[in-house]
Parts: structure tokens; sequence; C-alpha cells
């Protein structure tokens, strides 16, 4: 993987993110779950190449979006920045400092900076506890006593997050789903850090309670300067939360740039299918012909035995020779943006307008689509 | 499939050893012996030594174990005779062939065990899916009621009552014995009918209520839903859909039931004056016969083993999800 | 663009343009804590070869409403009033044979998550052939034919090998599209999608909507699609229900619910939905509040309780009231018309560019 990941400010246009002190740098980052068989004794036969060779950043105060579909990895991506996962291998520098392998001692300072919000607000808090000790659990485990005490700071968390400082004492289940995600992120804000990872922190909610919870983070983020690191399948969330998004497949960040040109001007074709496939509001007349259409064909290949050189060829309508035998580099392509960074060999046209012809690649489609006609 | 019987199996032979050899020393660690107990209160040393010699208790710890483990597999010889192979050594306390003695009980332990299997099978799974099927009907309310007292009952509280009802009062039946099937099969199937009968009552009122609670679960299962929507009648897919997944769990105290009952079913056995293997296993151990416990323990082993490797192996038949992966 | 059944008499539903009529449908459980209103007075109608989408939130009743057509609620704890007709043939009233035989024949269903509505325990052939069998008297042989073809159809491919396959087997694109084949078999004039593209990934989502359409289109059957994502349907549906609370609170067109939705809850919906081309640098704005509990459904309109515009109703009309849903195009609430369109037009209308 390339190296020259973090934003190289000087040629930028105007309009790119200023870039900022570096918080989090994640270099070729590698997580193999090893899958044990064989006969007659088990023995290691594979791996599944959960995260392979992922690189990002994550300046202080910025938020940064990890987009992509089930299995490419951006979850685990998460948990092993958080430290919850062991990496097999590459390197992760918090704040200068590398934490890839730190022990429990050492990681200490740097576990409060660092905290997580979870995708199910129904199980990643204990029932048995009230929301006060919840939310005072990390300040205690942590030794921190803050001015005036850890309840008054228990009682200002609840009340920044929207919740009722008198509901102290009541336990998870008597809070809606919605109610619930606050809570977790009033944990995640009891030793204010510096980096919040969000997995998936609203795909759990109802429609209507989504936005609430989105405007809370977004309120966090902005007023208290916190980055973020917001992974979720859900591009508009993406894009309405994050300054920069990383988009991965299989396992390896294959597109990555400021949310302007992600957006408006991918060019890889995996970006381009990503976002030519989520179903738009219709409001106007015709709405949604503007954009381009792509078809994928199939599923997500499996992180097992993934495909050689370039791994989204084996669904990419541009793929050639080149593709299977040469993994592509993830480098600012001509006509980029600075820090615009795509991993293809035969990249798309800066533009997400509608194409002359639909790229069908499903043969059911085609076929149906070919009968209508 | 096949990687994965002789997995097991090489597994189960290793287990098998483990456990002998636990028990053996378990056994020559605790701080009284047989010698010194058949000696008696006016032992002399050199009657102590003689009866050590006689029992081979005077041999090394480890060529005792040597002993005992090779004559599983190649026979021994002792001064009474040669015991062929799988020799599981000679009773201290009676002197006749550990081996012998648990194949003359074993007929008796099977008989109750292959018995109760059938009648706690069919009518606990059955009564369970008919209570499913009609759920919340005056019929499940009886078999849930019914199985619920019954499964509060024991078998020495069950198996006394039941005798004198049909044996000291009125005389219906004779006291329960074991008949070889093969001398009399009419006789076999009086002599150990109520025995079977008590045992599996209770045993029936446990699988009733599992069957039960296993059935309304797999009837709320989506599957099933999506059959029922596809127009599938409804005993169809209680039949098809719903049966097929119920057995796991079914099948999982099954195995661990019948392995049980076949390492012995002592409070049967001692309710009914049976001679099964679970009466030798309480034999062994107060009289500290090592071999006789030993061979017992072994034989208990063993079907726990096997069992476990017949129940993995139903349920890769069961579910394709275990047999394909 | 089509519009709803304008005769519209809860006495006598006429079958002559609608399809399926569902008129006043009421569905209670009843549980340990109370009675649930899950469905809480429900009409609609579903044109022959179109596609009504049913939006909602969790508890909103949408999926309720459909097992209740399928007749595959729980009779045991659950009452149902009210008609549902279905080309002219009344579905609560009916027994459970006639209920069998129109099941997975003149209506189907596909359901969420195609990993747990698949029976792992048999392969996808056999779960097709099943059907086919039942309802057309089809030798197994002819099941099989069928079952291939229709594998081939959805984009399945090597159907003749994936045929015995398990669920398990398949990839989870895969197991919906062979879930889509298993609802047309006997090519139904009414098909049931709930949530069919929730548990999917975004590209593969995006082929499964494509499928349905196209498939609508040959084989012209009635869809209703139920959903929770306002951009799946307005790509899938020609009319709309927004349902709240067991209640349809708003009937329209897609184009017209989309373009000037008339309903506080909808203008909600869409306000607070983030889109790949709205303004970033405006709040999403949220409805305020959650779902209420169906034990204890809120007095008057449901929604009241977390409505901005309450206000402008004089007196206490939306607590104590109910109000009605008109007919065709309609919203259930008590803004006047002139004060939805100043509404929408101040505050909505600038959000959804």
């Amino acid at each position: 993987m390339s190296d020259n990941l973090t934003l190289p400010a000087q040629q930028g246009p105007a309009d790119a993110p200023s870039p900022t002190e570096t918080l989090l740098e994640v270099q070729d980052l590698t997580k193999h779950f090893p899958i044990y068989g064989g006969f007659p004794f088990k023995r290691k036969v594979g791996a599944v190449q959960a995260v392979d060779g992922v690189s990002l950043t994550v300046g202080v105060g910025e938020s940064v979006g990890l987009v992509g579909e089930s299995g490419c990895g951006k979850s685990t991506t998460g948990r092993l920045i958080t430290r919850l996962l062991e990496p097999t291998g590459g390197k992760i520098t918090y704040a200068g400092r590398d934490i890839t392998h730190a022990s429990r001692k050492e990681l200490a300072p740097v576990r409060s900076e660092i905290q997580m919000i979870f995708q199910d607000p129904y199980s990643s808090l204990n029932p048995r506890q009230t929301v006060g000790s919840i939310i005072k659990s990390p300040m205690e485990v942590n030794g921190i006593e803050p001015a005036g005490g850890r309840e008054k700071k228990v009682r200002e968390l609840l009340e920044l997050v929207g919740l009722n400082p008198e509901h102290y004492n009541r336990f998870p289940h008597e809070f809606s789903g919605g109610q619930r995600q606050r809570i977790g992120v009033a944990r995640a804000l009891a030793l204010e850090p510096k980096l919040i990872v969000a997995d998936e922190p609203v795909s759990a909610l109802d429609v209507s309670i989504q936005a609430q919870v989105v405007n809370l983070l977004q309120q966090v983020q902005k007023e208290l300067g916190i980055a973020f690191l917001f992974i979720a399948h859900d591009l508009a969330v993406v894009r309405h939360f994050s300054q920069r998004v990383a988009v991965m497949y299989l396992g390896k960040v294959v597109e990555v740039g400021d949310r302007d040109s992600i957006y408006t001007r991918p060019r890889h074709p995996y970006t381009h299918a990503l976002l030519s496939a989520v179903p738009e509001i219709g409001i106007e007349d015709g709405a949604g012909e503007g954009r381009e259409r792509i078809r994928l064909s199939g599923d997500v290949p499996s992180p097992i035995s993934p495909p050689s050189g370039c791994r989204f060829r084996t669904r990419c309508w541009k793929a050639q020779d080149k593709c299977a035998t040469e993994e592509p580099p993830l480098v600012q392509l001509s006509g980029n943006r600075a820090g615009h960074l795509t991993a293809c060999h035969f990249p798309e046209e800066p533009s997400i307008e509608a194409r002359d012809e639909d790229v069908v690649m499903d043969p059911a489609l085609k076929a149906l689509e070919e009968d209508a006609d | 499939m096949l990687q994965f019987i002789i997995r097991r199996t090489v597994g189960a032979v290793v287990t098998l050893f483990l456990i002998g050899a636990a028990t053996f020393f378990l056994f020559v660690a605790t701080p009284s012996d047989y010698a010194s107990l058949s000696c008696g209160k006016d032992c002399s040393p050199q009657r102590l030594a003689d009866i050590r010699e006689a029992l081979g208790l005077d041999l090394p710890i480890a060529q005792q174990f040597w002993d005992f483990m090779s004559g599983i597999v190649m026979g021994r010889d002792y001064p009474t005779g040669h015991c062929s192979a799988p020799c599981l050594g000679q009773s201290f306390y009676s002197g006749d062939m550990v081996w012998d003695t648990i194949m003359d009980r074993f007929p008796t332990t099977l008989t109750l065990t292959a018995g109760g299997a059938v009648v706690f099978l069919i009518v606990g799974i059955g009564a369970g899916m008919l209570a499913a099927y009609r759920r919340g009907s005056l019929l499940d309310k009886i078999a849930t009621g019914g199985s619920m007292v019954l499964s509060s009952f024991q078998i020495y509280f069950l198996g006394p009552i039941v005798l004198w009802i049909f044996v000291y009062s009125t005389g219906l039946m004779e006291n329960p014995k074991y008949v070889p099937i093969t001398q009399d099969p009419f006789g076999w199937f009086m002599g150990m009918l109520l025995p079977v009968l008590v045992m599996s009552t209770i045993f029936t009122a446990q699988y009733t209520r599992m069957a039960r609670s296993s059935m309304i679960e797999q009837l709320a299962e989506e599957h099933v839903r999506t059959a029922r929507a596809k127009g599938m009648s409804k005993p169809y897919v209680f039949f098809r859909y719903a049966w097929r997944g119920s057995l796991i769990p079914i099948v999982t105290v099954f195995g661990m039931d019948v392995s049980g009952m076949l390492g012995g079913a002592v409070v049967t056995e001692l309710t009914f004056s049976l001679q099964g293997i679970g009466r030798l296993a309480v034999n062994g151990a107060t009289n500290k016969d090592l071999p006789l416990t030993m061979g017992v323990m072994l034989v208990g082993a063993f079907f726990i083993l096997l069992i476990n490797i017949l129940t993995d192996i139903a349920y890769a038949y069961i579910d394709p999800r275990i047999r394909l992966s | 663009m089509t519009t709803l059944t304008k005769t519209e008499d809860a006495a006598a539903p006429t079958g002559a343009d609608s399809f399926l009529s569902v008129r006043d449908l009421k569905v209670r459980f009843s549980t340990e804590d109370g009675i649930v209103k899950a469905v809480d007075g429900l009409s609609f109608d579903v044109e022959r070869g179109k596609t009504l989408g049913i939006v909602g939130e969790s508890g909103s009743g949408k999926s309720v409403t459909n097992l209740t057509i399928l007749g595959l609620h729980n009779p045991r704890n659950t009452t149902i009033d009210g008609e549902i007709v279905l080309d002219g043939k009344e579905l609560v009233t009916a027994t459970e044979k006639e209920l069998e035989h129109l099941r997975g024949n003149k209506m189907a269903m596909i359901f969420q998550d195609p990993l747990t509505a698949l029976s792992p325990y048999y392969t996808v052939g056999r779960q097709l052939s099943e059907p086919f069998m039942k309802h057309r008297g089809a030798s197994k042989k002819e099941a099989k034919d069928r079952a291939i073809e229709m594998l081939a159809k959805v984009g399945i491919p090597q159907p003749k090998v994936r045929f015995d396959d398990y669920p398990h087997q398949f990839s989870g694109g895969m197991r919906q599209r062979a879930m889509i084949a298993m609802a047309l078999m006997c090519d139904p004039d009414l098909l049931i999608a709930d949530e069919p593209t929730t548990a999917l990934d975004v590209t593969v989502q995006a082929q499964i909507l494509d499928l349905l359409k196209d498939l609508q289109q040959e084989i012209g059957s009635a869809i209703i699609f139920i959903t929770h994502d306002l951009g799946v349907i307005s790509h899938m549906a020609d009319d709309l229900l927004v349902m709240y609370a067991g209640r349809a609170v708003e009937r329209g067109s897609v184009r017209e619910v989309m373009r000037e939705p008339k309903h506080p809850y909808t203008w909600g919906l869409l306000s607070s939905m983030p889109r790949l081309d709205s303004n970033i640098d405006e709040m999403l704005e949220p409805i305020p509040g959650a779902p209420p509990s169906l034990l204890n459904p809120p007095s008057g309109c449901p929604f009241h309780p977390r409505c901005a515009y309450r206000d402008q109703v004089s007196g206490t009309l939306c607590t104590d009231t109910r109000p009605p849903l008109g007919e065709g195009r309609a919203a259930a609430c008590h803004l006047t018309a002139e004060q939805k369109q100043t509404i929408f037009i101040d505050k909505i209308q600038p959000r959804l560019r």
C-alpha cells in the first residue's frame, strides 16, 4: 500500500479541507482471523483476511467516515484502532505514540482518550446497572475524579446528551432505543476523549430517531472538538457527518478523499457503483435519472480467499488482465484533489452524472430488461 | 464425515486411557486399601504381605498400571487361569473376572435402558408434540400438568408404590427379576415390565415437557412461518419444518440420559432388587475393589463416549449446516 | 400515475379496479401487559399490477397488516375486525383450508431476512417445489423443472446445481433471489414484500429492487411493498401509504406524497433523512420523542405528542378527536389545507431542495 495518505496540503485547491495536526495514523493495518481445520489434527488452514493493509489518518477534531458493505472490514478496523482486537500487522500511531501492540498498562493513558460507540443500544448497555453507574464506570476504571465529583459529572453528561439528569438511577430498559444510544454517547464522553470510534451508531434506530442521534454526535463533534471515526454502511448519513471519507472493499481502502471528491467526483468504479445503488428519495420529476445507474452482479466475495490483484475485479465492468495480476496502489490520480486517493488501474470519469448507457452486470436483470425492450 | 468419525474415535480412545489412569491413581492414593480391609482385625504383617502379593499390590504402581492397561488389550495371566482380552482384571473381593461379571450384569442394564428409552421416546415426545400442536387445549393442559407432577416424582418413591399395588397387595405380578430373553422371552418381558415402566414414567414426563417447549420454540421460527405462507398445511409444516429443528435439543438430552443409564441405573436397580451395572459400581466402591470399580468406570465411560459420537452423527444427519461444514 | 379507488365506501367495497381491498381493519393482540392495538382502523386498496408502498417505523403496524392478509397471525391471542377482500373473496372470515389454498398460490410473501426465512433443513429446490406441487398438483419432476426455471429467472447461476443446495450454501443476495423465486412459483396475483432488502447490502439491494420491478412487469402481480426506507419506496411504488401507530396517516401516489407531503409525520420523516444531495451545512430536523406504545396509544391524533404544529390547531382537537383520513389523496390531520400548504412551503420545502 502507498504511504502518501497523510494529506499533502501544499498543492491542494483552496476549498480542500485544511490539514490539521494528525491525531491518529494507521499504516498498513492488517487483521487475519485464522481458520482451523484439517485431518487428522486440526491446524491453521487459512485466514479470514478481514482487514488487509488499511492506511488512514484522522486529524485533531476531524470526522472521518468509513463506508463499505458487510464484510469489508470497516468494523474490524474500528475495533483494531480501539485495540479491542489485536492487530496482525501494521502500525497504529495515536498522538505520536505507537500503540499497535501496547500492553494494558502502556495503553491506560490512551484508553481514556479513545472511546467507542456501538451499534446496538440494547446489548451494549449492562441491563443490571443504573444509567448513572454505566456512565460513571469509565471514570472509576480509569481513576478519574472530576471537579465536583463523578455524580455531578454524570448529571452534566446526561444533560449534554439530551436526557433528564433526574434519570440517573433508572435502568436501561426504561429507555427507548434512541435514548439508550444517547446513554452510550454519554458514556463515551465521560472521559473527555479526543477520538470517538462510532461503529454504525444509528443503524439500529428508527428513521425518525436516527436524525436525533446524528445531530447529537455532530453537536458533540463540533462543540467539544472531538475527532470521529464514523463507521457506517449508510452513505447519506456518512456524507452528512464526515469531512473525509474512506471507502472500503474486502479489507482494503479503495478510495479516500474529502467529502466532495468522494460523493461528486469519485474515481473508483466501486465508489461509483455504491453511490448509484443508493435509492434516493425522488421528489422532483424524473428523479434519479440524473444519476448514473450501475448494477453489479453477485455479492462480495469471501474474505477467506479474496481475488488476486484488485479485489474488486470480479464485479468490475472495467476489469482487464492487469487487474488480476497487479494490485493497484492507493495513489492520487491526475485531476484529483490533494488527498483524494484511488486504488484503481482503470479509473472512472470524476462524475456521477448519468452515462449514456447503464452498467448492468447482473445476468438476470439484463435478461429481463432485454426481454422488456 | 468419515474423517470426523475417525478423529472422534481416536479422541475417545485417548479419553478412555486418561479416565482409566485417573481412576487408577485416585484409587491407589486413597488411604485405606483392600488388602488391609480383608486382612481383618487380627492382621499380622506377614499375612498382609501375603495378601498384597496374591493381589499383585506389592508390585510397583507403574507395573500394576501397566499390567491393568495391557490386560485390556492383550489379555492377562492369573494364577487362577488366563483372562482373555478385553481383560479388566480379577475382582479382589470375589475373585471373578471383572469382564465376565460385567457381561453377566449387562443384559439387565441394557433391557432397562432400551426398554425405558423406547417408552419415553415414543410416549414422551408424542405427548409433547401433541401438546404443542394443540397448544392451549385441554389435552395440552393435561399433558403439561401431568408431566409436571410426574417429573417431580422419584423412582424410590414411585417404585415401592407400584410394587405394593401390583405385587404385594394384588399379586397380579411377580417380583421383578431378570430372565434372559433367549431363555424365556415372556418371562423377560414380565420380569422387567414394572422397573422399565416406573423408570420411564419419570423420564417420559421430562421428555414431554422438553418436546413441547422445543416444538413451540420451533413453531415461532421464521422459516416455519414461511412454510405456512407458501400454503403448506398446518400438520405438514408441523411435522416437516418445525419437527426437524426441535430434535436437536431432544437428541442432546437423550444421548446424555442413555449413556448415563448404560453406566448403571443405581436407584432403579436398588428399588427393584435387580442386579445391573449400577449395583456393581456401588459394590466395587464400598469394597475398595479396585479392578471392579475400574472396570465399571471404563465401561460407563465407553458408553458415554460412544453415544457422544453417535449424537454428533445424529446432529449431522438432522442439520445439513453441521453436515456440510 | 394511478389514483386510489375513488369510491371508498366502507360498507360496500367494490372490486371493480381494486384487486385487494382492506376496510377498517383492526388487529388486536392480547398480551400479559394488556391489549396491543397493532392495527387500528386501516383501509386501503391495491390495484392489479400496481405497487402499493407502505412506509412506517417499527410498531407502526405495517408488518402485522400483511401477516393478517395472509392469515398468518396467531389465532390464540389475536382478534381481527374489518374486511379484507382479495379478488372478491373475503379473507377475514375465510376458513383455514381456503386460506391455505390462496397462500403461495394467489398471494405470496417475501420476508425480510432470507437466512431465517428459509428452512435450514431442506434444500432450496425442495422448498421451491413444495408450493407448486401442492397448488398445481404438479409431479416432482414438473415442480423441479419449474423451480430451475424460476431460479434461472431470478439470476441464480447454475440453477440445476444450486437446486440441490441448502440455503446456508447461498450468499445473502442469492438467498433473497431464491426467496423471490419461491414466492413467484405459482405466478401469484398479489405479492407482499416485507422489508425484502433491509438485510442486504446496498449494491445487492439495488439488484434485488430492479429485479422485483422487472419481474413485476413481466408477470403483472400486484405488490405490497413494506419498508421504512423512503428512498426505496420512491423507486418501487406507485401508491403510498404512510402508517403511524397502527393507522394510515397519509395516502396518495408516490409522486404526490413525495412532492407535496401533507402530514406532519411525513414531513418529519422527509426532513430527518439525510440524502446524497442534501445541504450539509444544515442540521437534520429530527422528529422529537419516540414512537408511542400501542398498549396505550395517545388519544385523538396518535402523532400529537410529537407534532410540532399542534398549536396551530384550535382547542383540544388534536388530543380529543382522531382526524379522519379522507378519500383518495389525503392526510389524517386537523390542520386546514391552507395551513398545511403554508407550513409546507415555508418550512418543509426549503429543506427538501
